[in-house]
């Protein structure tokens, strides 16, 4: 025990005496939750609508009020009126506006609306002609109400509600894709490279030489990485919860014990790089293209695996983070209880115990 | 006289490539054993396996009074190794790489601190104990390395190639913690390039292409091959060389 606390202030202290290291490892955190949570987003904050009526346009009326309609909307402002399409796509391309209602009415009292969208970012686009629709609909409905009132006529009325996350934040979407990114940054990234330091020093072949059991060495290597990894944890989720409003349904206690579980995970699969790779340049290529990049792309962080290739989502299968994530989703913002997340605990224990032994197993077969 | 180290036929092969081929020898107590040979000869490759730091494929060590096939553990237990490359900690303070050091090899606390304490004030470090490591010279280094390697009173020191680069007046320097060393009885496993530094070990064995080609004291060497200097003596044996690198 003695050896192995000596082994832990040594590590410390490597940690520590790089300023700048300890630095970016404590403050990524706050810069990437600051980024996720305001600056990077997919909600839309502005929709500027056109409206395009010819003149003589008999129902002049009621598309005024459609138009007040619109613009009462706190996203939504009509900026421009036009009288002919062909003004439509200058004006877009210019960026003025993002949306323009055409109305066209072949015989009366037939009024037909189009909606032309910059489609440009395929996401926002989408989002647009739902939101708009939905004003549209209403407005009809209601007018439909207004002219029928005698005739009993009974119309769906649709409600929908979003449960979860009611205002459809992305930060809600962001909050677990980035806490799995930055522990697989720090934990597999940082302990890799530690111990290739060792071997490339030559500092390594002393300890080798020394009765030192290896694995003492080796869990004193992530004892400092996991604290950090704590430190981590407790600044994400105290921003998430002061400063984007997450509601933190779920019980602190189990997201801070599925964390801990997969912190232990990336610190395996940093142990797992390091007894493969030879120099630190390459574990930081390996553990940057064999894990930073899936955990961007294919853990669900951005784009759903559900909307994926069957391939493509079969792959998925063996990024950590996915489950990480999809598990800290229910935790954090369904709040249901850790028995619902069973699944994703199996499959990261069953990584975390693979990881390990094939680790422990490429360590010994390199003396 | 006690023997320390014994190696018989001891064998090292990479495929059909023999790197280390039936070494035979025996060191004993308090000797400053000099391992010589050109690169690629096999010295680093033997030194290994008697650290235990690899398997040999076929013959026997023993190291300390004990296998180095069956009982690394203790073999690693009595005996301090020092690499050409740098074996301490660059971030770390003078007293804390001793006291890592120190702890590694079980020292009981207390006495850790006393011996640190005389430790540095034999090597006239006491100004530089929270000196960083990496800010020290490169000689001042290799002596520091060379009291840790030997802190813990082990039988044997490995040393290879401990004096790579420093300067000869340095070099002198370190070579009498080496003689006191080996006047308390621990013994020195010396690899080196320099032919002065030869001169300075009780006995020489010369590697070439995985045998041992030579082995006696300098003084014999260079009266049975009939030249004056030990680099002479290295350079006929060497030539018998039809390994390349």
């Amino acid at each position: 025990m003695n050896i192995f606390s000596a082994f832990v202030k040594k590590e410390f202290f490597h940690i520590f005496r790089d300023r700048r290291t300890i630095l970016i490892l404590l403050v990524m955190p706050i810069v990437q939750i600051i980024l996720f949570g305001f600056a990077i987003s997919v909600e839309i904050q502005q929709i500027r609508v056109a409206f395009v009526v010819s003149a003589s346009s008999p129902s002049k009326t009621s598309i005024q009020q459609l138009a007040r309609k619109v613009d009462a909307n706190e996203i939504c402002s009509v900026t421009h009126w036009y009288s002919s399409v062909d003004a439509v796509d200058a004006a877009m391309k210019k960026g003025e506006i993002d949306v323009a209602f055409c109305f066209q009415e072949k015989e009366p009292h037939h009024l037909q609306v189009q909606m032309l969208i910059d489609a440009v970012n395929p996401t926002i686009a989408t989002s647009e002609s739902y939101y708009l629709e939905a004003i549209v609909t209403d407005f009809l409905r209601k007018q439909q109400l207004n002219t029928q009132k005698s005739s009993a006529v009974s119309l769906i009325q649709p409600s929908v509600q979003m449960l979860y996350n009611p205002q459809m934040l992305s930060a809600y979407n962001f909050v677990p894709g980035v806490m799995g990114l930055i522990f697989i940054l720090i934990c597999t990234l940082m302990t890799s490279i530690s111990i290739v330091r060792e071997t490339e020093t030559g500092t390594m072949e002393i300890l080798l030489v020394s009765p030192v059991r290896p694995i003492y060495m080796i869990f004193a290597k992530m004892v400092p990485y996991f604290v950090i990894s704590c430190i981590n944890l407790a600044t994400i989720l105290l921003l998430a919860y002061f400063l984007l409003h997450i509601p933190m349904t779920g019980s602190i206690i189990s997201i801070c014990l599925l964390s801990f579980l997969y912190i232990f995970l990336s610190l395996s699969l940093g142990l797992l790089i390091s007894t493969v790779v030879k120099s630190q340049v390459a574990a930081m290529i390996g553990s940057i293209m064999g894990l930073m990049i899936p955990v961007t792309l294919l853990s669900g962080m951005i784009f759903p695996v559900e909307n994926m290739p069957w391939a493509l989502q079969r792959v998925t299968a063996i990024v950590p983070a996915r489950w990480y994530i999809s598990a800290m989703r229910k935790l954090m913002i369904e709040g249901v209880s850790i028995t619902h997340v069973s699944t994703e605990i199996m499959v990261l224990v069953g990584m975390s115990v693979f990881v390990l032994l094939l680790a422990f197993k490429n360590f010994k077969n390199r003396l | 006289m006690e023997t320390v180290i014994e190696v018989q036929g001891l064998t090292k092969s990479f495929g059909s490539f023999k790197a280390v081929d039936h070494l035979n020898f025996k060191v004993a107590k308090g000797e400053i054993f000099g391992f010589l040979g050109a690169n690629g000869a096999g010295k680093t490759t033997a030194m290994r396996m008697l650290c235990g730091l690899s398997k040999p494929t076929s013959g026997s060590a023993r190291v300390a009074g004990y296998d180095v096939q069956l009982n690394p553990e203790k073999v690693k237990q009595n005996i301090g190794y020092m690499s050409q490359r740098f074996s301490l900690y660059d971030d770390l303070k003078v007293e804390e790489n001793i006291r890592l050091f120190a702890g590694i090899y079980g020292i009981p606390r207390p006495l850790i601190k006393t011996q640190t304490e005389a430790l540095l004030e034999k090597l006239h470090f006491t100004e530089e104990r929270n000196t960083m490591v990496r800010a020290l010279p490169l000689g001042w280094k290799q002596k520091l390395a060379f009291s840790v390697a030997v802190f813990h009173q082990p039988k044997v020191v490995f040393l290879d190639e401990p004096t790579g680069g420093v300067d000869p007046v340095t070099r002198r320097q370190f070579w009498e913690l080496i003689y006191e060393a080996a006047a308390q009885g621990i013994t020195v496993f010396v690899t080196t390039h320099y032919m002065d530094e030869a001169e300075y070990c009780d006995r020489l064995s010369m590697m070439v292409d995985g045998r041992i080609e030579a082995l006696d004291s300098p003084q014999q060497l260079k009266e049975k091959m009939g030249v004056a200097s030990m680099d002479e003596v290295f350079r006929l044996l060497a030539r018998k060389a039809k390994r390349t690198e």
